[in-house]
């Protein structure tokens, strides 16, 4: 099984809002990069478990991320619903090559 | 053993609380017949007044619920009369043809309304206030008719007068005497009243005596013995009482005014006893609700065999709430030769303190205003203090300390109830009591008249300390365990304008707070600090973040400004070009008024606004959404009044206000209400040569009713007590809750003390005008914003 890495470019790191979520749209999913206040850069997929609420849009408290639709509450390091609701998001590796901010998506998973 | 017989004849105050006495002191030796002619249980006749008002229902002021009567085995007959008495045979007799033997009788039958016996007193529309069925009768007027005159300047009149102000009719009071309440307030009392009610919308004329009734199947209006004549729709008599003896008369009883009784609530027959408004004693009848508790008192007692001295007259005191305006009085009321008074007369806060005093004792005492001395002075009065006893006792009172700290335990607390500061604090302590309602359940304490809720409130506090504060507080989320109003304080005192430094300062439990804290911390910033705090948008939700509804897949909806519901052709064009131009999912009125856009991008939205060259509408943000209008007197053919125009300058007034949940005016031109602002948090009503101003109507999850905040001549009025109004509820109100929560929660007195007061009203207004000074344009703020534009509303297309 082998699986390739996409790195998908961001923006510039100053460029990103600071506490608020970026949309990244690729051609299957979007994925919501957000600048945390410590400076750190998370990202996750912009699909909240529950209706499907768009996370870059919710609002940001530490590494936690409240989707705008029902407010379910959603770790954005380690993707996990917070209780009482339940599940999870995927997570995505950031890459930080200077001033630029990519995002590593892992695309088609293919038998060799 | 057989039990004994117990007869009640009146299933009112007076007697349902002597069979509670007799309950506490011997609950199985009794078997207990209630007789009452009126169909309900027994209910806070000083409390009707808030039926008329219309909303109370009769259950909130029932003292005695159906199942109490049930649980104590007593057997109630309601709506069933007692006829007849045989003294004899020791039996009564009623109008459903029912028998009942006693072995103790006690008539407790009241008092009736007195009639003035005036030529036109039997046409329809006049009517008493007294009962239930006077309370349906006028509300029942009302709805039909405008215009209401009250006979009668004394407590029930203006209760009656209020009330009728509420449901929207037009009041004259008319009174015999040169002020108001003479017989228990003195002039000066008397006059500020006066001026307060009369600001409230009430209208005087004094020194009237109704001549006849006018009108011919129906009341049409009042002729007085001096030629003068007012139309009228609904006459309402309140000018007293007379004691119900008819059926003690029957029986052959003595009697005087009132059923003559002994100091043991005895007749002169033997095992009949009076008790309440028909009994007299020692030459007095009494109407009031606390001697006639002393008396039930008295008698359960002496019935139970008990050893007692027997009741022993009352102090008179009053203390009332008339029309939010707290009054009270006690002993001497007005200046004798032998009387030197203390006066205080404070025009600042509008209170006004006396205090007469005759061979160095307090004799009397009148308070208008602020009451909160009045227990004190009962007290002192009734044990024939000094005056320097209670000089020196004001003088040692710290201004923020409740007046209950300094009281002995034997001061009563609760004078409808007769009960002292030391049985409330012994029942907290030893019954471990948290609350207002507990206590009250407890002891009685505040369940007649209410006025002394807030000192068993401060009792709790100085008795449980700290404890009490903790369970009654609302915390602002779980990341604090501090309230609403103690994060404003600090922000005040600290001087914080920056959430993060709210949190950091008052040692938020979380690191950044939640998506409750966030947006109300930077609600609160900016109700404090309009010019100086910056909006944060990282604290706010998405829809006001973004300056458009997000919806359930993404997109957005877009509703243009339409100021009062009124457009024009060319806008309507722009608007379907722009439609078109964005292949918006669905176009839709909105229950505002309003025209909405669905189903846009997030990536579209800078320039759906652009094409459009509107102003936003706001349909997203905790502000004013929109004002609702009728058509009104331009097109109209009932309107009085320019309705649009109204709407459009209140709409132009309050756009972009932050308020602490969405805020919905309605405006109509006539009574029948089109633009629906009886369920809107203000709503306005244009009638002939005046402007009604409701408040805290919602008709979302909780249908509530707007109340009359208050009836105004001009738009500039309606203007200015909507911008008091709002600015009160933006500085009071809890973040996220609505007009007609914090109005139920507040009072609507309260707040009509606030705004009708006009320098606190200037004062508010000035506010909202600093609050109003920062708004800007969101939609072109955001087009003139790159740094805006790329945070907020572009995506990145991977490539």
């Amino acid at each position: 099984m082998e699986q390739t890495v996409k790195k998908v470019f961001v923006g510039k790191y100053s460029e990103l809002p600071e506490r608020l979520g970026k949309t990244v749209i690729l051609e299957d999913k979007e994925i919501a990069v957000f600048k945390l206040a410590n400076g750190d850069v998370r990202a996750i997929e912009n699909r909240c478990p529950h209706r499907g609420g768009v996370l870059a849009e919710g609002m940001v408290s530490g590494e936690h991320v409240f989707c705008p639709l029902h407010d379910w509450k959603i770790n954005v390091t380690d993707g996990l619903v917070q209780a009482p609701d339940e599940g999870c998001v995927q997570t995505f590796e950031i890459m930080k090559e200077d001033e630029q901010v990519y995002v590593l998506v892992p695309s088609e998973i293919t038998q060799s | 053993m057989e039990k004994k017989k117990l007869v009640l004849i009146g299933n009112g105050m007076a007697g349902i609380r002597t069979i509670e006495e007799i309950l506490k002191l011997l609950p199985e030796e009794f078997e207990i017949t209630v007789f009452g002619k009126e169909p309900y249980p027994n209910y806070n006749r000083i409390q009707l007044s808030k039926v008329l008002q219309g909303d109370t229902e009769i259950k909130d002021i029932t003292l005695n619920e159906w199942d109490w009567y049930e649980e104590n085995n007593i057997r109630l007959y309601p709506g069933e009369t007692v006829t007849k008495i045989d003294k004899d045979i020791q039996t009564v007799y009623t109008d459903k043809g029912k028998e009942t033997p006693y072995d103790y009788l006690i008539i407790a039958t009241g008092s009736n309304p007195f009639m003035l016996p005036l030529p036109g007193a039997d046409k329809e529309g006049v009517t008493a206030f007294r009962d239930i069925e006077d309370c349906e009768k006028m509300i029942h007027a009302s709805k039909n008719y405008k215009r209401a005159a009250v006979i009668g300047g004394g407590l029930l009149g203006l209760e009656a007068a209020r009330g009728l102000l509420n449901l929207g009719m037009e009041v004259d009071v008319i009174h015999i005497a040169d002020y108001l309440m003479e017989r228990q307030l003195d002039r000066s009392a008397g006059k500020l009243l006066q001026e307060e009610l009369e600001a409230q919308g009430m209208n005087f004329l004094l020194e009237k005596q109704t001549a006849e009734i006018l009108g011919k199947k129906r009341v049409t209006g009042l002729r007085f013995n001096d030629g003068g004549k007012i139309p009228a729709d609904l006459v309402v008599m309140a000018v007293g009482i007379k004691p119900n003896v008819q059926l003690a008369k029957d029986t052959g009883l003595e009697i005087n005014r009132g059923i003559v009784v002994n100091d043991h609530m005895e007749t002169n027959v033997p095992n009949i006893y009076a008790v309440g408004e028909c009994a007299e004693h020692n030459g007095m009848v009494y109407g009031l609700v606390a001697p006639l508790y002393e008396q039930g008192q008295a008698l359960a007692k002496h019935i139970c065999g008990m050893n007692h001295q027997g009741y022993k007259g009352s102090v008179l005191s009053t203390q009332l709430k008339v029309s939010g305006v707290n009054v009270f009085s006690t002993g001497l009321i007005n200046e004798t030769d032998q009387t030197k008074s203390i006066k205080v007369f404070d025009e600042w806060r509008n209170t006004y303190k006396k205090i007469l005093v005759e061979d160095d004792k307090l004799a009397g005492a009148v308070l208008f205003g602020d009451t909160k001395e009045g227990t004190k002075l009962l007290s002192l009065i009734k044990k024939g203090a000094n005056v320097e006893e209670y000089l020196e006792s004001s003088q040692s009172q710290d201004d923020n300390e409740s007046i209950v700290v300094s009281m002995g335990d034997e001061e009563v607390i609760c004078g409808c109830n007769g009960v002292t500061k030391g049985t409330i604090v012994n029942a907290i302590k030893t019954q471990n009591l948290t609350s207002v309602e507990e206590v009250k359940g407890c002891t009685n304490a505040s369940r007649s008249c209410g006025t002394c809720k807030s000192l068993v409130a401060d009792l709790l506090t100085h008795t449980l300390g700290d404890e009490y504060e903790a369970d009654e507080k609302e915390t602002v989320c779980a990341c604090t365990d501090l309230s609403r109003d103690e994060v404003i304080a600090e922000i005040k005192e600290k001087h914080l304008t920056h959430s993060r430094e709210v949190m950091n300062v008052l040692g938020w439990k979380t690191e950044e707070g939640c998506s409750k804290c966030k947006p109300a911390l930077n609600y609160y910033l900016g109700m404090v600090y309009p010019k100086e705090h910056e909006d944060e948008r990282e604290s706010r939700f998405v829809n006001e973040r973004l300056h458009a509804n997000i919806q359930k897949d993404g997109t957005y909806s877009v509703v243009p400004r339409m100021y009062g519901g009124v457009t024009n052709a060319e806008d309507l064009r722009t608007i379907a070009d722009v439609a078109e131009k964005y292949d918006v999912g669905m176009i839709k009125l909105t229950g505002g008024q309003r025209i909405d856009l669905l189903g846009i991008k997030k990536e579209d939205l800078p320039s759906v606004w652009k094409d459009l060259g509107m102003p936003s509408g706001y349909a997203y943000g905790k502000t004013l959404r929109t004002v609702k209008t009728c058509v009104g007197a331009e097109f109209c053919r009932f309107g009085t009044q320019d309705s649009t125009g109204m709407g459009i300058k209140l709409e132009k007034k309050f756009e972009g206000l932050n308020t602490p949940h969405k805020v919905k005016m309605g405006v109509s031109a006539c009574p029948r209400n089109c633009a629906e602002g009886g369920i809107k948090d203000v709503g306005v009503i244009g009638l002939d040569g005046v402007w009604e101003v409701y408040v805290g109507g919602n008709g979302g999850t909780d249908l509530r009713k707007a109340d009359l905040l208050a009836k105004v001549k001009t738009e500039d009025e309606v203007l200015e007590y909507t911008a008091a109004f709002l600015q009160y509820y933006r500085e009071n109100a809890r973040y996220l809750e609505r007009t007609s929560h914090f109005v139920e929660r507040v009072g609507l007195e309260l707040i009509q003390e606030v705004v009708f007061n006009d320098e606190l009203r200037q004062e508010l207004c000035k506010r909202m005008d600093d609050a109003l000074s920062v708004y800007k344009e969101p939609w072109n703020e955001v087009l003139e914003s790159e740094t805006t534009l790329r945070d907020l509303y572009e995506k990145v297309h991977a490539k």
